[in-house]
């Protein structure tokens, strides 16, 4: 049925609470290729949305997504990166790219690859997450798009000391850009 | 002039308006924005000399912290 995603390639950038979590629902599917981008480390606070377990706090998050997507795909084929992602290197990091997965957290790095995707890279498509913080308004969320940029969330809610980013709502908008990139590989020749 | 805002037909009462004009008249409020006048990106240092006029298609997106 999904025969042919298994030849298309996804650039997660960031694997935090969105990238994660998109990243283990396109390898679930059979996206063919992903590759993985992210500077971090996985900590105690981060396993309240990211998809990783107690016994990886300390590794790079792209060490530990790699071993959780080969837990649930043996057929996807995980490329990664422990860089920090900028204007200069997300060119040549996610050129062979179908599609790029906006997984960060500071509206400045969204700002940044949003720009440099549309005006360096003006082929590819490019799935971003905006105002997911906190909890509830299931029906607040939604997808806008423009040209070849979607961008899921809903638009406001930015994260705070009262508004923390929780799995349930960043698990929400994470798959609704899982979802995206199917429906946008779907209707690739 | 007439312009596309965000996949919005819009009308403004000037001939021509900067883009801090037009987000000043929209009362856009964020700080993180992400502007496209006609496929061209425009960045923060371009908001006073940008000229948006008649016909153009204009995308503002404001973006929020999180993930």
């Amino acid at each position: 049925m999904l025969e042919q995603i298994k030849n298309k390639i996804v650039g997660i950038a960031g694997c935090g609470g969105l990238g994660s979590n998109c990243a283990i629902a396109l390898a679930r599917i059979g996206v063919g290729k992903l590759i993985i981008a992210d500077f971090d480390i996985v900590s105690k606070s981060n396993l309240n949305r990211q998809y990783f377990f107690i016994n990886q706090i300390g590794m790079p998050k792209v060490d530990a997504l790699l071993n959780n997507i080969s837990n649930v795909s043996a057929e996807v084929v995980v490329e990664k990166h422990f860089i920090k992602l900028n204007q200069f290197n997300i060119p040549d990091i996610f050129k062979n790219c179908d599609i790029i997965v906006e997984a960060f957290d500071l509206s400045v790095m969204k700002q940044m690859i949003i720009e440099t995707v549309m005006s360096v890279m003006p082929d590819k498509y490019i799935v971003s997450g905006s105002g997911m913080a906190g909890w509830g308004n299931n029906n607040s969320l939604k997808t806008i798009n423009y040209d070849k940029l979607y961008i899921c969330g809903d638009f406001i809610s930015e994260i705070s000391e009262t508004l923390p980013p929780l799995a349930p709502r960043v698990g929400v908008v994470a798959n609704m850009q899982a979802n995206q990139v199917l429906e946008i590989l779907m209707n690739l020749k | 002039m007439n312009i596309i805002l965000n996949n919005n037909p819009e009308s403004f009462d000037k001939d021509e308006m900067s883009i801090s004009e037009i987000l000043v008249s929209k009362n856009y409020v964020f700080k993180m924005l992400v502007i496209k006048v006609n496929d061209k990106i425009i960045r923060k240092n371009e908001y006073e000399t940008a000229i948006v006029k008649d016909g153009d298609h204009v995308v503002i997106l404001h973006l929020v912290s999180g993930g």
